[in-house]
């Protein structure tokens, strides 16, 4: 969306429209918020259907105040902001086509309401099932009447959601929760459809508002991405409505419970795409595309669909097809383009639904009467329930077009349109089809009627079959009603409807039409009397054959197609994926390197800076200590497998270090390396007694040497990137700190007051890292168990003597002249070399030796202190300290100094950042401790165990 | 201010001293949820202040601009904060149904998480960011270990060893544009590089792009995101909701220096390739997860690829897209791994695999959050992630590449919408079928606090579609902060205690 932003229009004009706005907004919404009112009422031990009822005539009762606006003729419009930069607003619409699916969706779901709440049986939850049915019916309606399209996605992507559940409700039968992915699979990717295919409307358009789409049909039929347009729409179209090669999914969402059936899968969802296609029927049709696109599916669908429903033997599974079968038929109607056929669309979709949710209802009836839906069992039930069959039978009659029912005036209209389509010598084409699909629904419908309440009555049925409870069969009554009352007075009953609702549609106006029983002998008579008579002869032909008995193992399943593709996509995936985590270490670790060392290269591209700083001159003892430090380190990967060697050979490459740092003038970095390295090889020691001396080899020469070449590629991108780095010498800060260090921050020791004060954030950072890691270590190791070895690698017991009385004697006074010369490394540090992490450093390395003298548990006797509470001190003093400044104004880690006279010690300097380096000191030493304790007392458990 | 910006630190700093320093299980839970809460609060606070301020900066020691450390709070810092306040607290409360015992030290542990992510999010100095991701590393190393396994004991070598090595190379990126540029500082930075001289481009350019690759690294960005899901699979489920928040770290590291330093040197069409290819291997992994916690793992590589391919679009709508994905895809990813947790215990031996199994008997909750979960993850309506797709779908046609994104997607959404209805058919309808084998445990302890912590996610998560519009008009006007760098220079300046009064 461009910057701009869609039009906002004013919540409302006036007081009585804003009024108007909030009954349309109340239709849709009401649903939602009330939706948990039926489990309510189940609480309270009310019908939960009753509460179900009361929100669907809830939502109906604003229709009441704003029809007359609406029949007028006029549009009743509600929006509020959502999202407004995305142009996603809750914007309604309320015209004449809305307005007659509201009718249909509210009206046919009160009766399916009052038809589940027989329907149901107490066991099921039936809290629930309402609870989604009602959700649903929000979702529905908001369809049909958003008012922009983003919003209509929305609204669309939720009937299919409250779709999978309602279908997945019986949720132990494998059936169900199978068609229930099934359904959810196919809509919701047409739904993804939908959505990109409104996006690029809203490209096009500039909003996705419906008006203004509606009126921008000529740019968007010009512009070049009309066709992935249309595609894109007619993928979510075709899948909602179950057309040709997606219907698949709606005879597999039969396993829903039949109220379901009759709400969602005759009557309304399925609708849905129709609806969207007439909605955008303005913006999208009159084009070659839209023409053979729809009416090619529409008519593939009519025919393919009505021949499988036919052979079907489960009722509901005839349904469905069948149902699949008119939707092509209406679909048809949608592609032939004219404002003619537009109408009759409507107005066949409307008896459909009638007598479609008529017919389900009747299935369920006998299903709940007689415990199957099997044709080949039942039989002549009409004995046992008249009326149903009666129902039942007018309700077929208006399905396959029989005179003075619905049924038969949609079709004789659809006959009429198809003709003059295509060129000469195909002009038949069309009208032949269309009486096709006519007699195979005839058949269809025959079979429905004859095979279930005519013929012998069946012998073996699960349940003994009688007529349903009264209030069960008002529903069915009331639609069938309706058919009839509609096939006899169409010009009373549906013709002010289709008045009222088609201009809406077209957005433009009303072709001549009137509706009446009798048109004169003309073709489309001839057609339907081909239809009714071939169709039952053909009902008839293949029953006497036994055609229709037969098993027909379905050749080419869509549902097998989908899960097996499904099930093979998992397959591949799991293949990738395991082989990817496979890769383990390693495979991330050469990812890394190439990574690094290929967007390293691309980034410095040879740009090497002007070298200002010469590179010779170099002292001999520089190269020589620099060829040990390589020799050195290649030792350590050369001896990687035998431990102790590699250990001995990485502290020569530590010491090396120590002494580079002396060469360059840094005592403090020199001192502490040199501590880390005396207490890093104590750490080897103490974990390297629980694992074996030497690791195996890893990997054959071909995998070492690819792994030698990358380190190499790694270790020459590191030299090349210091080499470029050392050529002249940068602009950097670092004349700050050398200038600032004793006048503003109070030592002469330039790296402790960095460390301490000038970023003293980085040193709390640091701290703390070094605290978590003792954290770690305790969490890890505190209680647990390492089996260690009882004798070294070459087989020879360790020995029984765990202390040596030289180190013990030795260990004695040097303990309290180290922690003296730790203080006095604590307390110079700002001015000389020490401070905190040297002090702390030397502190923890003489109290390590006490353990090494003395054994573990002779020290933590006498040392009774917990080593992670003293880290956490320290690391507490140091925060403490910086947040002392905040108490005076200043910001986080603000130091202050001042020099103060005494007596015996003369003139003395106190920094506040002193304190802070109390806290590096009280941290290092109890991290170290915390560490090096935890892990040596595991030796305490090897010993004992 | 100089104390409201620093709480963030130290809030989790005390809880995590104090934590250590108390004896008492319950003392520790307690300050575990109660520095959470002041965590929240302190959140709350500087959203506040980054909404009508727009910046607040802190300099570290009263030190002038580039030499002292800078925290900075803008609008994504503070949105970050909010976000992992949340999860700090939605973690907390579920730990306390047990997660928090199966180990040691676990509250001590979090804060000491939570301290180095709200580091991260606020500092305004690259060394100093090294340090914070140094501290969050550290502690998801022992977080990750939490509850000893040995799955979890190889999960955390393989991710110690690579992020020592992300660490080195983040080190050697930090000397590369020290000796390119001269300043640590992000705002000197943005200044310098504008001046730098050509012969020192290419050191800036190698060391900017190698900081790209760490924070690939830590977002686990294809081809360096293999690490990711059996590490998250294999985490306790509490401790792998708190790691939603991590890979955003590296989300916003990228976004950040990418939006401050490095605006033109030309990385975005590799991220948004590389992210693309992301986002169907988060989508291959949900399709192919074996557990629920699995699904989940690669449901945060899904999260990385959709953030990153709105990163690398690099227009106004797309990077407000990530910011407003950034709140809710955490939240949603966090709440999945809870579900998961949760499902797992209720299950008993089957744990959270994705077979058929005993009922989970009489709960009407779980299933209902994992519904809104799933929904908000595969990005259908009316939650979230929905908005933050049509957000994302919107800026990528803009931008004109409409034809890579809208494939990829809208098809790993149906790839997660097939994945997710299989585990939730598989785990709340077949199990309810009777052919499950084992019988689930009895009662299982922990049913407050799991309901308090996904609770509080999706509580938390419910503005984002309530109040969308706001949510998404914060999100654009954080982009533009961000696509603004010199506003952020100008504030860091104007915060220079030593600054001469013009």
């Amino acid at each position: 969306m461009p910057e701009a932003g869609p039009a906002r229009r004013p919540l409302a004009i006036d007081a009585d429209r804003e009024f108007e706005a909030l009954l349309l907004a109340t239709i849709v919404l009401l649903p939602f918020l009330l939706m948990l009112l039926p489990a309510a009422f189940e609480r309270l031990r009310l019908s939960p259907a009753l509460g179900a009822g009361l929100v669907a005539l809830a939502a109906a009762l604003p229709l009441a105040w704003l029809a007359p606006a609406v029949l007028g003729g006029g549009t009743v419009l509600a929006s509020v902001e959502w999202v407004p930069v995305l142009g996603l607003e809750l914007a309604f619409r309320l015209d004449g086509l809305s307005m007659l699916f509201v009718g249909l969706i509210l009206g046919i779901g009160l009766l399916v309401i009052l038809y589940a709440h027989y329907y149901l049986s107490d066991e099921d939850r039936n809290g629930r099932f309402f609870a989604y049915l009602l959700a649903f019916m929000g979702a529905m309606l908001g369809v049909v009447t958003s008012d922009n399209l983003l919003l209509l996605v929305v609204f669309w992507e939720l009937t299919s959601l409250t779709s999978f559940l309602l279908i997945g409700f019986w949720r132990g039968a494998a059936e169900a929760r199978q068609g229930a992915r099934l359904a959810l699979l196919i809509t919701g990717a047409g739904g993804l459809a939908l959505l990109a295919g409104v996006l690029l409307i809203g490209d096009i358009v500039g909003t996705y508002s419906l008006g203004a789409v509606l009126a921008s049909g000529d740019a968007i039929r010009a512009d070049p991405r009309y066709p992935l347009v249309l595609a894109l729409v007619l993928a979510g179209a075709f899948t909602k409505s179950a057309q040709f090669p997606f219907h698949f999914w709606l005879p597999h969402a039969m396993a829903a419970p039949t109220p379901v059936s009759a709400y969602l899968h005759s009557a309304t969802m399925v609708k849905a795409g129709i609806f969207l296609l007439m909605r955008l029927w303005p913006a999208l049709a009159g084009t070659d595309a839209w023409f053979w696109a729809v009416s090619t599916t529409g008519l593939v669908t009519m025919l393919f669909a009505a021949w499988v429903a036919l052979f079907k033997h489960d009722l509901k599974g005839l349904l469905a097809y069948s149902t699949v079968s008119q939707l092509g038929l209406i679909m048809l109607l949608l592609g032939l383009g004219t404002p003619y056929a537009e109408l009759a669309a409507l107005f066949h979709l409307l008896n459909h639904a009638v007598f479609k949710a008529s017919l389900f209802m009747a299935a369920g009836i006998v299903d709940h009467e007689t415990g199957t839906r099997d044709m080949r069992r039942l039989s002549g039930l009409a004995r046992q329930m008249p009326i149903t069959a009666a129902l039942a039978t007018v309700a077929c009659g208006a399905m396959a077009g029989v005179p003075l029912l619905n049924g038969f005036l949609s079709k004789e209209m659809f006959f009429a349109q198809t003709f003059g389509i295509g060129t000469a010598q195909w002009v038949w084409l069309l009208p032949a089809a269309a009486t096709l699909g006519g007699l195979l629904s005839v058949a269809y419908s025959a079979r429905f009627v004859h095979d279930v309440f005519f013929g012998a009555p069946a012998g073996d049925l699960p349940r003994k079959p009688h007529e349903p409870p009264r209030f069960m069969r008002v529903p069915v009554e009331i639609l069938v009603v309706t058919c009839l009352l509609v096939g006899l007075a169409p010009a009373l009953t549906i013709e002010p409807v289709l008045r009222f609702a088609t201009p809406a549609l077209l957005q433009g106006p009303l072709p001549e039409f009137t509706l009446a029983i009798w048109h004169g002998f003309n073709l489309p008579l001839a057609m339907s009397a081909i239809a009714l008579l071939g169709g039952i002869g053909l009902y008839a032909w293949r029953r006497g054959q036994g055609a229709l008995s037969r098993d027909h193992a379905a050749r080419l399943s869509g549902k097998q197609l989908v899960e097996s593709a499904m099930d093979g996509l998992r397959e591949a995936c799991a293949v990738l994926g395991d082989a990817l985590e496979r890769g383990g270490l390693r495979l991330s670790i050469v990812t890394f390197l190439i990574a690094s060392l290929a967007v390293g290269y691309a980034g410095f591209a040879g740009t090497w800076p002007e070298a200002t700083l010469s590179p010779g001159g170099v002292p001999a003892m520089t190269w020589v200590a620099a060829s040990i430090l390589v020799v050195a380190t290649l030792a350590t990967v050369g001896f990687h497998r035998e431990r102790m060697a590699a250990v001995v050979a990485i502290g020569v490459v530590g010491l090396l270090v120590s002494v580079t740092f002396v060469k360059f003038s840094a005592p403090d970095l020199a001192l502490t390396q040199l501590l880390v390295e005396v207490i890093t090889v104590l750490l080897f020691l103490l974990a390297m007694y629980f694992l074996p001396a030497r690791s195996p080899r890893e990997g054959g020469v071909a995998r070492r040497s690819v792994d030698a070449l990358l380190s190499l590629a790694a270790g020459g991108g590191v030299a090349a990137l210091t080499y470029a780095m050392l050529l002249s010498p940068p602009d950097t800060i670092s004349h700050f700190f050398n200038a600032a260090a004793k006048p503003e921050g109070g030592g002469y020791n330039v790296v402790n007051v960095i460390l301490v004060d000038f970023r003293a954030l980085d040193t709390l950072g640091e701290i703390t890292v070094l605290g978590i890691a003792a954290l770690g270590v305790v969490a890890m190791l505190d209680g647990a168990r390492l089996g260690g070895p009882l004798a070294d690698s070459e087989g020879r017991p360790w020995t029984s003597q765990r202390q040596s009385l030289f180190l013990q004697v030795m260990s004695r006074p040097l303990l309290p002249m180290a922690l003296l010369v730790s203080l006095y490394l604590l307390l110079r540090g700002h001015n000389l070399p020490g401070g905190g992490f040297i002090g702390g450093l030397v502190t923890a390395t003489a109290i390590v030796v006490q353990y090494l003298a003395w054994g573990t548990a002779w020290v933590d006797q006498r040392l009774t202190v917990r080593y992670l509470a003293v880290a956490a001190s320290g690391i507490a003093i140091a925060a403490v300290t910086g947040l002392a400044a905040i108490g005076v104004g200043a910001p986080f880690l603000t130091s202050t100094f001042g020099y103060f006279t005494g007596p015996v010690v003369g003139t003395f300097e106190l920094a506040s950042a002193m304190v802070f380096d109390l806290g590096v000191y009280v941290a290092v030493v109890g991290v170290v401790l915390a560490i090096l304790a935890t892990i040596g007392r595991q030796h305490v458990v090897v010993d004992k165990a | 201010m100089n104390l409201l910006l620093v709480a963030p630190l130290l809030v989790p700093l005390a809880g995590g001293v104090l934590a250590l320093l108390v004896r008492r299980p319950a003392a520790e839970r307690a300050v575990g949820v109660g520095s959470a809460l002041a965590l929240l609060a302190v959140a709350v606070a500087l959203f506040t202040v980054a909404l009508e301020q727009g910046y607040a900066t802190s300099q570290m020691g009263e030190w002038p601009v580039p030499y002292g450390i800078t925290l900075v709070l803008d609008r994504l810092a503070a949105t970050m904060l909010l976000v992992t306040a949340v999860l700090a607290v939605a973690v907390t409360l579920n730990s306390l149904g047990g997660a928090d015992t199966r180990g040691r030290h676990f509250h001590a542990l979090v804060q000491f998480q939570l301290l180095g992510v709200n580091g991260a999010f606020l500092t305004g100095d690259l060394f100093n960011l090294f340090v914070f991701f140094e501290v969050l590393l550290i502690a998801s190393y022992a977080l990750l270990m939490h509850g000893a396994r040995p799955e979890r004991t190889v999960a955390t070598v393989h991710v110690m060893v690579l992020n020592l090595l992300g660490s080195t190379l983040f080190l050697v990126a930090v000397g590369c544009i020290y000796s390119a540029a001269g300043s640590l500082n992000l705002a000197d930075l943005a200044e310098r590089a504008a001046a730098l001289p050509a012969d020192r481009e290419g050191l800036w350019r190698a060391g900017a792009w190698l900081l790209v690759v760490v924070f690939a690294l830590k977002a686990a960005l294809l081809p360096l995101g293999f690490w990711l899901p059996s590490a998250y699979a294999a985490a306790d489920g509490t401790v792998a909701a708190l790691f939603a928040i991590l890979t955003k770290v590296g989300v916003v590291a990228i976004l950040r220096t990418g939006t401050l330093l490095f605006g033109d040197v030309g990385l975005e069409p590799v991220v948004l390739a590389l992210a693309i290819a992301t986002l169907a291997l988060g989508a291959i992994g949900m399709m192919a997860a074996r557990r629920l916690a699995q699904l989940a793992a690669y449901a945060v590589v899904l999260s990385v690829g959709t953030l990153l391919i709105a990163v690398g679009l690099s227009t106004q709508a797309s990077v407000a897209a990530a910011v407003y994905y950034l709140m809710q895809g955490t939240v949603a990813t966090a709440g999945l791994f809870l579900i998961a947790e949760r499902v797992g215990l209720l299950r008993g031996a089957s744990a959270d695999r994705l077979v058929p199994a005993g009922e989970i008997r009489g709960r009407l909750a779980l299933p209902l959050a994992f519904l809104v979960t799933a929904i908000a993850i595969a990005g259908l309506p009316p939650f979230g992630g929905f908005i933050a797709k049509i957000a994302l779908l919107d800026a990528a046609a803009d931008a004109g590449r409409a034809a890579w994104v809208f494939p990829v997607v809208l098809l790993t959404t149906l790839a997660a919408i097939v994945a997710l209805a299989r585990a939730g058919s598989l785990l709340f309808w077949k199990s309810a079928s009777g052919v499950g084998r084992d019988e689930p445990p009895g009662r299982v302890a922990g049913a407050t606090a799991a309901g308090l912590g996904i609770g509080t996610l999706v509580l938390a998560a419910s503005p984002l579609v309530f109040y969308a519009g706001a949510a998404m008009d914060h999100a654009h006007a954080t982009a533009a902060q961000l696509l603004d760098p010199a506003a952020y220079v100008r504030a860091v300046h104007a915060g220079d205690p030593t600054r001469e009064e013009p």
